[in-house]
């Protein structure tokens, strides 16, 4: 045990007072064994790599929030003062109370790293914008709390902190989480398209619109599915996403939807609003590309998206639940673990078996 | 069209501009040299001269029976003054031999040219290679005359000349290429008359064009039939396994050698020594070394004796400057941390860089947030992050299991690690225990 505390010191860098090297002098001529001797100037030492990019946690973190902010003015666009109320509270009360189980913890403050402003921004845009707010503190608290620090802090947690936040709250208020499925004041404000979203619907059938307006209504995040997929493509050029899951969670959900639709288009929705409904895109491109909670492993990350799109359309399709995409993610996040370890990728020079 | 190359690996600055225009300058002949018993990978060489004794320039100071080792020689012309224990760049204390510069005179011990080499038998021709102490010059100092003789049954097809450098900072291959092509091309083709291949390839990387245009004319005007090869600029195309996939599109199967897919790859430096010592007969005592890096005055490409204290070199290009906080042998990727300038250059050392505290990771490591980016850069295909982490928690055989042994230890997955946890060092550990492991598996059976 003693062994195992002493070896990470090696590994740590010794910072030693840097001396300027004497400049240039004659050669002394006494013994020359005293030169070879003589004591240097106090270099660090550390093993090598001694380079390293200029990524970090929080820069990734914080990218990932630029990513969010076309999506969070999008949300205020349409919903206005209700918006920037519930987001304001909830990345505040995320920051609260991850400093203060910080204190509890008695570790360094991790509010600078970015990762609970994430999750109490991501939260806030799942939530209908009339929810009540000290509810949605609620849920935040049980995100930050249960969904992250219970499992020992950020990069140990099995699930998406947002989401169990989200399932929390889907738990224990249920019919205020889900007032927006059914939202007369809300069909307005989508069916009123914006600029984009007039654009983007522009080449698809009026079926379409109508399917729209008969079960998405607008959580905050919901509203314009072109700004969060620009966010996404965003993170994923800066490799900050694995492009691997939007595509196949997206992809599959299109092509296992169009199935349905095909066998029976009376029926089941047509593939193209299950894409653009409810809050697929922002699950898809900020959600279940969260780095903790998402497999390391390229074949793992296919296996996620795919996992995770057949598990929405069944639940969209035969489950109790309008909308599948947080318990899709969650489902997957629990076998994330699973998943790593049976995608183990060929080494270099195996054979191909 | 696309360049050949692997797949994954990273892209560090590379940071040649310092010394990639610049002439190899000789450095002075030191007034003392520490000659290392062992520079090489094997074992390590026994002192074959006394306190005291007069030895010329390219004198063998020692040798071992062993096959695996390499013999190490004088550099200087003069008597030895002590046989002790020394600092070694490498790290630790070895014994080593001191001598002090006698007269001010550089008297060679030279062995008889082979200048017929075309009709000389490969055995005397590798024979001289060994004698002449000559190890792979890139960093790793594996005994050539090794390498240059595989098992009977490894049936060798090609021959792979590596001017890639991929690491950062260091351009001695490169001046090499543009300033010594006419010994770097008979060195090579001596190389390929001991291993009776006839296919021979030179894989450089892009960003040193100038290099590739001299070695494609030099090739065609000395009438070689080797193929200069341009290579995409990554991180680390140098790696054997690497430059293999990338110029024949053969991947050297898990723990197997390049000789199990037919190639034996040399560096260009290498090349150099055998042609100095199979043409002109002389051992292995010099070497280029790129003197580089924001901390020093001027950064130079220097022919260097080996056993010059890295002291006398630095002093020769100006001196450190006050920022300096750090000196490694070798590049910043795979390179040593020094903490003791009057350390000898040896065989291995391709340069000596300088920096001014770039680059450090200041804070302490933070959890890792399973990003998968070490996963995606490993040129290796391994899961770094799970075996560094299996390699912490002293789960040596987990490690094992998932591949630890393959890692090269390039270290791109420490280097692209947003929590800057030390990857690749934990493996390293991890690769001695698993190491260690096996030796008392065999103890006890």
């Amino acid at each position: 045990m003693d062994e195992e505390k002493k070896i990470p010191e090696q590994l740590e860098q010794k910072p030693v007072e840097p001396k300027p090297l004497p400049v240039k002098k004659p050669k002394p001529k006494k013994d020359p064994r005293a030169k070879l001797y003589k004591p240097s100037q106090m270099l660090i030492m550390s093993s090598s790599p001694h380079l390293s990019t200029v990524d970090s946690v929080s820069r990734i973190m914080w990218t990932v929030i630029v990513a969010l902010i076309p999506a969070v003015g999008m949300s205020v666009y349409y919903f206005g003062w209700a918006a920037i109320f519930m987001i304001v509270t909830c990345v505040a009360a995320a920051l609260v109370t991850e400093a203060l189980l910080n204190k509890l913890k008695g570790e360094a403050f991790t509010i600078k790293d970015g990762s609970a402003a994430i999750t109490g921004l991501l939260l806030a845009l799942t939530l209908p914008p009339s929810f009540d707010l000290s509810s949605a503190i609620i849920g935040v608290v049980f995100a930050i709390a249960v969904g992250k620090h219970i499992f020992g802090g950020l990069g140990y947690n099995i699930f998406n902190p947002a989401l169990l936040g989200r399932a929390f709250l889907q738990a224990s208020f249920p019919v205020a989480i889900t007032t927006w499925t059914n939202p007369r004041t809300l069909v307005d404000a989508v069916s009123t398209a914006t600029p984009l979203g007039g654009f983007k619907f522009e080449k698809l059938t009026t079926t379409f619109m109508d399917l729209l307006y008969g079960n998405t209504g607008g959580c905050l995040g919901e509203t314009s599915a072109i700004v969060i997929i620009a966010g996404g493509l965003f993170l994923i050029i800066k490799k900050y996403a694995d492009w691997r899951i939007p595509v196949s969670y997206l992809g599959t959900v299109f092509i296992f939807g169009g199935i349905f639709w095909l066998l029976n288009p009376s029926d089941y929705p047509s593939p193209w609003f299950h894409l653009f409904s409810g809050g697929l895109m922002l699950g898809a491109f900020f959600m279940a590309t969260d780095m903790v909670t998402s497999p390391i492993t390229p074949k793992g990350a296919w296996i996620f998206g795919v996992g995770a799109g057949i598990l929405l359309v069944v639940i969209r399709l035969f489950g109790g639940l309008p909308e599948g995409v947080m318990y899709s993610i969650l489902l997957m996040n629990a076998v994330t673990p699973l998943i790593n370890r049976y995608t183990r990728p060929k080494y270099f020079g195996e054979p191909r078996a | 069209m696309r360049l050949p190359t692997f797949s994954r690996g990273v892209h560090p600055n590379d940071n040649k501009h310092y010394t990639c225009s610049k002439s190899i300058e000789i450095l002075p002949i030191p007034d003392q040299v520490l000659i290392p018993l062992q520079q090489h990978i094997g074992a390590p060489c026994s002192v074959i001269v006394e306190k005291g004794q007069e030895v010329k320039t390219g004198q063998q100071v020692g040798s071992s029976e062993a096959f695996v080792s390499s013999p190490v020689h004088s550099s200087i012309t003069g008597k030895v003054k002590e046989i002790g224990t020394f600092q070694h760049p490498a790290g630790g204390k070895v014994q080593m031999v001191l001598i002090q510069q006698t007269e001010e005179e550089d008297d060679w011990k030279l062995m008889p040219p082979l200048e017929d080499w075309q009709n000389t038998g490969n055995e005397i021709l590798n024979q001289r290679i060994k004698d002449a102490g000559i190890v792979g010059l890139g960093g790793a100092a594996f005994p050539t005359h090794v390498k240059l003789a595989p098992p009977k049954d490894k049936k060798i097809d090609t021959f792979i000349l590596n001017g890639c450098e991929c690491e950062p900072y260091l351009t001695a291959d490169h001046r090499a290429m543009v300033e010594q092509a006419d010994k770097i091309l008979p060195g090579m083709a001596i190389i390929m008359k001991i291993l009776g291949v006839i296919d021979g390839f030179i894989g450089i990387e892009n960003n040193k064009p100038d290099a590739i245009e001299v070695m494609r004319e030099a090739v065609s005007r000395g009438g070689y039939n080797f193929k200069v090869v341009s290579l995409q600029v990554k991180y680390p195309q140098g790696a054997e396994k690497m430059l293999i996939q990338s110029v024949l599109k053969r991947q050297v199967p898990t723990g197997g050698l390049p000789m199990d897919v037919g190639a034996v790859v040399n560096n260009v430096g290498t090349a150099i020594a055998v042609a100095d010592a199979v043409i002109n007969g002389k051992s292995l005592i010099e070497r280029i070394v790129t003197v580089t890096g924001d901390g020093i005055n001027e950064p130079k490409n220097v022919l260097a004796r080996i056993g010059t204290p890295f002291q006398e070199i630095l002093e020769f290009c100006g001196g450190l400057n006050e920022e300096t906080t750090q000196v490694f042998m070798g590049g910043p990727m795979m390179g040593l941390a020094q903490h003791n300038l009057q350390s000898p250059t040896v065989k291995a050392t391709s340069g000596i860089v300088c920096t001014a505290a770039q680059g450090q990771p200041a804070e302490q490591a933070l959890p890792c947030i399973r990003c998968g980016t070490c996963v995606s850069v490993c040129p290796m295909f391994l899961l770094p992050t799970r075996i560094a982490r299996l390699s912490e928690m002293g789960q040596t055989a987990a490690a094992e299991e998932l591949g630890i042994m393959n890692c090269i230890e390039c270290g791109s997955c420490s280097f692209v690690c947003p929590s800057q946890i030390p990857l690749v060092q934990w493996i390293r550990l991890g690769k001695l225990r698993v190491g260690e492991m096996k030796r008392k598996e065999k103890e006890v059976a």
